[in-house]
């Protein structure tokens, strides 16, 4: 085995690790990968986009799995809408595969460079969460290679312990090798946005739970410097007949997002311009902006593409954030007692001048899945910047935010959150899950070859 | 062995470097250990003498309440386990920033014997460990684009003395090989320091036939200058700062004096 490492690093640019890469190209190469590991006593961490936010997809001076070269579509019927797809294939893939032939993909993430497998492991949800649930819900099938190299097939009826906890199981039980999914019916490469101010966090999460169930997508924008102002955007797909053109905008050049800012500066070139923004001042400046011009209720159709991929707009946008990166903290709590936390949370951040530069809202709903984050009510995602000088006073705010959070019911999403400790993991998982999840991680991978940073994060100490 | 726990995770708000020691129950390495615990390294504690450096590893994770530092038993002399030990040590911190060899032999012979069994372990030890280790650190830092590379050699390089050939020859080559890395490495982000210690009050200056202390100081502040060269990423550094105006002074004796003096 070569000793040279490669350096990876998580979403946010706030972490590095280096690891042995390996790009698997079938699943002879993955099994001759856990081999080796099991020879020269290393562990392995599958990689898809490495898009998550935290240490999901590191494994620090161990082996890494690149999957990105297994990314074939392996079979498309156009007139079911069913897909089955590697690993490795990108939601980017999928959409611009599908959308032609008048489907898309029910349930994606905010970005569209994270990969099928990437998505299984972390369970991800969309704006749709109350109504279609996360995308495991949309799962029909999947195999998957288990280090010992026995290779399983598993759904909802077969093998239904394991369909439920390899999905949100975060690659520690064994590694997806294709995955047949249901796309959604469309009428119409346009979706139908609606959006109005909010002016209170009550206010707020009222619009959010009455909204959800008239809608197809709902999400929020809260300011948490000027605490309770925002927006809510929620969108509806068209019926049939409401797009006089659907063949035209269900084209792929009808959606791809401009790569240019009023046609003439390259969008690669933004994020320098929102460098004088990721401070405090900047982050009010925009932010007061951002509502003012929200202050009118209004409608418009827009792509797909532009309505679910907002975090693509701006091409490396999280790079603005500095060389510190930037870091995600995102709460999920029951609708009982969201208002009360949250109120509380952001308070606490503006007493210690550290404000959020970006807060997104969303209605969710429970999921039968091992390791959820699902709750009946809301979440809050908040971007943090990391500075030198205030990583301390920051780590300190999130673990007071962790008792908030927990002492409301709430629970915590392994995509995103980099500083959830084990204590608060079990805390919100419960003492006999994180033991089902033991044990079925003993059935599968009895030598213990899978790890990642996060698991030895949140399940190892 | 190391212990079976792992070592605390970092985290973007809790970042965590981490470092080997290969020697690190000597008088230099024990400072260092605790010096770069401090600082809030992780630490791998290599060491022949295993429960020496097991109670250093305890004594640190418990100082802290948090595992800081893990031990393994090493000798240096054992060249082929370097790799896969190497390979496990660095999965075990989950990746590497700093490399310390801090291993170190000395015997001191009378003036006029030669022993070549004491000449042979000094080489192995002072050299050939150095070359085994660093020859397997270099290649990984290089592929990292960054690491520092830590080599504790001695002001005993600077010049053949009449007192310790075989200890003068195993310091000037590795004073050397690690010049020849600096000037591989600089280029790939990889910084590597060059430690010349003169008189530090050790284990080593217990031995009998040891010489007369001059300018002695504690390990401890052995300790606090090289962290302060790894912190500024300096490249030859004499520890105390006094001994490199002595030994340039030293270096510059001409040879015909040189050979008559008794030092």
């Amino acid at each position: 085995m070569n000793n040279t490492f490669t350096i990876f690093e998580n979403f946010g640019h706030s972490l590095k690790a280096s690891s042995y890469r390996f790009q698997p190209k079938n699943i002879e190469e993955i099994c001759e990968v856990f081999q080796l590991a099991k020879k020269t006593g290393l562990t392995v961490n599958a990689r898809g986009g490495g898009r998550s936010y935290n240490d999901a997809s590191l494994n620090g001076g161990g082996i890494l799995l690149d999957l990105m070269a297994m990314n074939q579509v392996l079979e498309w019927d156009p007139a079911s809408g069913l897909i089955r797809c590697e690993p490795g294939v990108t939601l980017e893939q999928l959409w611009k595969k599908v959308l032609p032939d008048g489907w898309w993909p029910p349930v994606v993430s905010g970005t569209m460079f994270t990969t099928l497998g990437g998505c299984l492991a972390a369970n991800i949800h969309g704006k749709n969460n109350f109504r279609m649930g996360p995308i495991g819900e949309q799962v029909v099938e999947f195999n998957a290679v288990l280090p010992t190299g026995a290779e399983i097939t598993c759904s909802p009826n077969k093998n239904a312990d394991l369909f439920y906890s390899m999905i949100s199981g975060l690659g520690m039980l064994g590694i997806f090798t294709s995955i047949s999914m249901q796309m959604k019916k469309m009428h119409s490469g346009l979706i139908e946005v609606h959006a109005w101010p909010t002016r209170t966090v009550e206010d707020h999460l009222g619009l959010l739970e009455e909204g959800a169930p008239k809608y197809d997508y709902i999400v929020g924008w809260l300011d948490t410097i000027t605490i309770g102002h925002g927006q809510i955007h929620a969108a509806n797909y068209l019926h049939e007949g409401d797009d006089p053109e659907p063949q035209k905008t269900m084209q792929l050049s009808y959606q791809n997002l401009p790569s240019r800012l009023f046609g003439v500066m390259p969008k690669s070139l933004l994020h320098y311009f929102m460098i004088p923004f990721t401070n405090n001042l900047g982050a009010w400046l925009i932010n007061t902006g951002k509502y003012i011009t929200s202050l009118r209720k209004h409608t418009f159709r827009e792509s797909h593409a532009a309505f679910h991929f907002l975090l693509d707009y701006i091409p490396l946008w999280e790079l603005s954030y500095g060389h510190n990166g930037l870091i995600q903290y995102q709460s999920f709590l029951p609708k009982e007692t969201a208002l009360q936390a949250w109120t509380e949370m952001l308070t606490l951040a503006k007493k210690q001048g550290l404000p959020s530069y970006l807060g997104v809202t969303k209605r969710h709903r429970p999921d039968k899945f091992l390791l959820t984050h699902g709750v009946d009510g809301f979440s809050l995602a908040l971007d943090f910047k990391v500075t030198d000088s205030h990583r301390a006073k920051l780590h300190q705010m999130l673990q007071e935010y962790d008792r908030i959070v927990l002492k409301n019911g709430g629970r915590f999403y392994f995509a995103k959150n980099s500083e959830t400790s084990a204590e608060t993991a079990r805390a919100f998982l419960g003492t006999e899950t994180i033991e089902r999840f033991k044990k079925l991680k003993k059935r599968c991978d009895p030598n213990n070859l899978l790890e990642s940073d996060l698991y030895r994060r949140v399940f190892c100490t | 062995m190391s212990d079976s726990s792992k070592p605390a995770s970092a985290t973007p708000l809790l970042p965590r470097r981490r470092a080997i020691l290969v020697g690190s129950s000597g008088g230099i390495g024990t400072a260092l250990a605790h010096k770069l615990a401090s600082e809030g390294y992780t630490l791998a504690l290599l060491d022949r003498n295993a429960e020496l450096s097991k109670s250093i590893s305890n004594e640190i994770n418990n100082h802290y309440g948090e595992i800081r530092a893990l031990s393994y038993q090493h000798d240096v002399t054992d060249y082929n386990s370097v790799p896969d030990l190497l390979r496990r040590v660095v999965a075990d911190l989950g990746g590497l920033d700093l490399f310390v060899y801090v291993a170190g032999f000395i015997h001191y012979p009378n003036i006029s014997e030669y022993n070549f069994e004491e000449d042979r372990t000094m080489i192995e030890v002072n050299l050939l460990g150095g070359m085994a280790w660093l020859g397997q650190v270099a290649p990984l830092f290089r592929s990292m684009k960054g690491g520092q590379i830590v080599g504790v050699s001695s002001v005993a390089g600077d010049r053949g003395r009449v007192g310790n050939p075989g200890y003068n020859a195993s310091k000037a080559g590795f004073t050397s090989y690690l010049e020849s890395l600096r000037n591989r490495l600089t280029r790939h982000g990889v910084n590597v320091i060059t430690i010349k210690p003169g008189m530090v009050k050790t284990g080593m200056h217990e031995l009998p036939g040891a010489p007369r202390p001059v300018f002695v100081i504690m390990p401890e502040q052995a300790a606090d200058e090289i962290w302060n060269a790894i912190r500024k990423r300096k490249q030859v550094v004499y520890v105390s700062r006094i001994w490199r105006w002595i030994m340039l002074v030293i270096r510059h004796i001409p040879s015909f004096i040189f050979r008559r003096m008794s030092f």
